[in-house]
């Protein structure tokens, strides 16, 4: 691998890996599937049916900002890993990633326990109203995205034991630390507009 | 995983059907998706041929309505999205690593996957037929029409889960083409010195990836109503169903110059190595069609100007639908002043392109005919439109194809399509297409409707009707000439040589069929008409100075990428759990199973086995 990633960084037209290429035009693309999600929840806004939950009855800013919280440190984890990883120090880099995933996890934890609550305290389920169907539609595939950050996280924790993780890999981190960050920044949209404008307005 | 892969030893043979299976030669897989996609279209034209007997004759009933309905609907998605754009997929393959002097693309095996997930996605969405009815709420699939209410059974499930896996597969290869262009051109092959194919490619390439997100995120909403009763296109609960247009045609437009942008960039390589001049205008083709690629996100609520959004969305997009014609127009001067003053050569080749030119003229009028609000609510699901949509992209994007297929093939097989059957095969396509799709025009300002599976005949639309029916005997035998000319000529064919058509690009400087890696020596190229120009000049394109390939055959060869399993693996789970969605969710589960065993695989194999040194 090593040889093959040196090799085609002297080849490339712009200097840049083609795998980092591939995942900034994959996030353009994900950035295209996010956006139309949030456009269909604002679209359907207070289109709920009358007597049915509403985003300002059921949201919990304090928890989710927690859990928002939660998130945005375990990017700032993958940032410590990556730069573990580029110094060659394989063992922090374990401990930094490792801690990414448990954060990355956290944060599932606090979205499974939000949908577990709105089911049973509100009687919110997708099929209640429009506001169940869009809400846990976006929020649903952002954590789907998160999951899959965690799997990938974790398995590059445990390829790290292979001993093939050496400082020429930074590019492997490096890359799903991308998509970890953008995992994040997506959801800072949908935390602001899901979340936080819709009960500051009304408050 | 390491257990698995080395359980399954890595593939070596580069011959035989497990060689062409396990490929992940550019080459190759792109013939793979062109004779897979040219099947395909073959199976839409029988399609449309059932669709036209239907109607030669008012009240026939040859087929149900029912039928017809799932007729019109597979016409059109098999046409498009298993017919032109993997057509167009085929010539990205065969000719863009060779147009910008690169050895494979960027990522060789993400390539075999998509060819696979394409090819396994097509027949899982043509297997309709088969299993419980193929889609038949048309290509739009309007809500609420397409509800578990209106549309029970799997047609519309197949319909939702086959498009999905197609997605995957379009959007895989849109970032494996723009990566290649953006990072693997030759050296001196700056962006403004790409052959315009090259530029097509990848306008088409960022509208696919950027395009195919958004009808992702209209079938997962589909997929959760018909599923599992959520409210996205319910208006019972709420919901407008409107929404689905806008997330439909917010893809569909784009989608339309996905069709359209490849096939310019055939044409626009054809006609000056036919006219034996440089092309017209090179920075005007080619910002006009950065701007086409730009506009079209700009004009899909023409598709929507009676659906009542209100007469300022409606003049908005009036005029924007107005404004993309100009680049269209500037295009179109390029090439016929190409033309102008050259030493034409009518070549099959050729007699295609300009045949997409005068029949893409007469579509593009109708289609500025539509862009005008009130006059459209006149034309709106009447056969106008179905005229119009097959001046585009029959006599559009498929005449262009073809001049590509008679272009490329001999650079593909090493040997030359007969002129002679090349020529009548277009003649009848040409009188074909016309006397079938301009009646077409008629019938539509006689008010006609679009999918109807008959009509009375106090009408009055029996004559066109019959009239557009016989001219799909005249496409019909045109195409058959054409297939009898390909495998005809595969066999016997006139060995064609490097350059059968003093060609101007790259391609055309190395053996036909290229060797497996390309370019021996990877050239530095200095001028937009690169081989042309060393023609002319008599000098040899210069090699890369203390470049790779020196290093590489100085060190142990040039590496090729190894074949692999793993991209078929993956496309085999995409499509069990695909199938799984509809009939069985353990099903599905599995599937999903094996997309990882295949990804954990995969990416524990280095690109290049390290015994195939």
């Amino acid at each position: 691998m090593a040889n093959i990633t040196e090799h085609m960084e002297h080849e490339t037209t712009t200097g840049l890996d083609h795998r980092k290429l591939l995942i900034w035009a994959f996030l353009g693309s994900e950035c295209m599937f996010f956006g139309s999600l949030i456009a269909t929840y604002l679209v359907y806004y207070g289109q709920g049916l009358p007597g049915t939950p509403t985003p300002v009855q059921v949201l919990d800013i304090p928890t989710t900002s927690t859990s928002t919280f939660v998130l945005l440190m375990s990017s700032f984890m993958m940032v410590m890993s990556y730069n573990s990883i580029s110094k060659g120090n394989v063992k922090n880099f374990r401990i930094w990633i490792l801690c990414t995933a448990i954060l990355g996890a956290t944060f599932l934890g606090f979205q499974f326990y939000e949908f577990k609550e709105f089911a049973t305290h509100y009687g919110l389920t997708p099929r209640t109203n429009l506001f169940g169907t869009t809400f846990f539609t976006t929020t649903g595939f952002h954590g789907a995205h998160v999951t899959v950050g965690v799997i990938w996280l974790m398995s590059l924790f445990f390829y790290s034991f292979k001993g093939d993780l050496t400082k020429d890999h930074g590019l492997m981190v490096d890359i799903a630390a991308l998509y970890w960050h953008f995992v994040d920044v997506v959801w800072i949209v949908i935390f602001t507009m899901i979340y936080l404008i819709p009960v500051g307005v009304s408050s | 995983m390491a257990s698995i892969s080395n359980a399954l030893r890595r593939p070596t043979s580069t011959t035989g059907v497990w060689g062409w299976i396990t490929t992940v030669d550019h080459k190759k897989i792109g013939i793979m998706y062109g004779i897979s996609a040219f099947s395909f279209f073959l199976i839409g034209g029988l399609e449309a041929f059932i669709i036209r007997l239907q109607l030669a004759r008012p009240e026939h009933a040859l087929v149900s309505p029912e039928i017809y309905s799932q007729l019109f609907t597979m016409h059109a998605l098999t046409m498009i999205f298993l017919g032109v754009m993997p057509l167009s997929a085929a010539f990205f393959n065969l000719v863009i690593p060779l147009m910008i002097g690169a050895r494979d693309v960027a990522f060789p095996r993400l390539n075999a996957l998509s060819l696979w997930v394409f090819i396994l996605g097509a027949l899982m969405f043509q297997s309709g037929w088969v299993f419980g009815g193929a889609p038949n709420a048309g290509w739009f699939a309007y809500a609420p029409l397409t509800s578990s209410t209106f549309s029970p059974g799997h047609g519309m499930d197949y319909y939702v889960l086959g498009l999905g896996i197609l997605g995957v597969s379009s959007v895989a290869a849109a970032l494996n083409f723009i990566v290649t262009i953006i990072n693997m051109r030759a050296p001196g092959m700056t962006l403004m010195k790409m052959p315009v194919f090259v530029w097509m490619t990848l306008v088409t390439s960022v509208l696919l990836v950027t395009a195919f997100p958004v009808i992702t995120v209209g079938l997962i909403e589909l997929f959760l109503d018909r599923t599992f009763g959520f409210h996205f296109f319910n208006p019972a609960a709420g919901a407008d169903p409107v929404l689905w247009q806008h997330l439909f045609w917010v893809f569909g437009h784009p989608e339309v110059y996905i069709l359209i942008l490849p096939a310019m960039g055939i044409v626009t390589e054809v006609l000056p190595t036919f006219s034996k001049k440089p092309l017209f205008g090179y920075p005007v083709i080619v910002l006009s069609g950065i701007s086409i690629g730009f506009m079209g996100w700009a004009v899909w609520s023409h598709h929507m100007f009676t659906v009542g959004l209100g007469p300022i969305a409606n003049s908005v997009f009036a005029l924007t639908t107005m404004t993309i014609a100009v680049p269209t127009g500037v295009k179109i001067f390029n090439w016929i002043a190409t033309m102008w003053g050259g030493n034409i050569e009518l070549k099959t080749p050729m007699l295609y392109s300009i045949g997409f030119i005068f029949l893409f003229i007469i579509g593009g009028l109708s289609g500025v005919m539509h862009a005008i609000a009130p006059s459209d609510a006149q034309q709106q699901d009447t056969y106008f439109i179905v005229a119009h949509v097959h001046y585009v992209l029959f006599g559009g994007s498929m005449f262009a194809i073809m001049s590509g297929i008679h272009y490329w093939f001999p650079k593909a097989s090493g040997r030359m399509l007969s002129e002679s059957i090349g020529k009548v095969s277009f003649w009848l396509m040409f009188i074909g297409m016309n006397v079938t799709f301009f009646p077409m025009h008629f019938l539509g300002m006689d008010g006609m409707p679009r999918r109807q599976y008959t009509y009375d005949s106090s009408y009055g639309w029996d004559f066109w009707n019959l009239v557009a029916t016989i001219g799909v005997f005249f496409l019909a035998a045109g195409i058959i000439a054409f297939v009898h000319n390909f495998f005809r000529s595969i066999r016997k064919g006139e060995v064609a040589g490097n350059d059968p058509w003093d060609a101007r690009t790259l391609e055309w400087s190395m053996a036909s069929p290229p060797p497996e890696y390309n370019f021996a020596v990877i050239p530095t190229v200095s001028s937009r008409d690169a081989f042309w120009e060393q023609k002319q000049t008599g000098t040899t394109i210069k090699e890369n100075e203390g470049g790779t390939a020196y290093g590489e055959e100085g060190n142990h060869g040039i590496h090729m990428p190894s074949p692999s399993y793993w991209p078929l693996v993956v496309a085999i789970g995409l499509t069990i759990s695909g199938n799984g969605l509809m009939y069985s969710f353990p099903a599905a589960g599995f599937g999903v199973f094996l997309t990882m065993v295949g990804i954990y695989a995969w990416s524990m194999e280095p690109a290049t086995a390290p015994d195939n040194h």
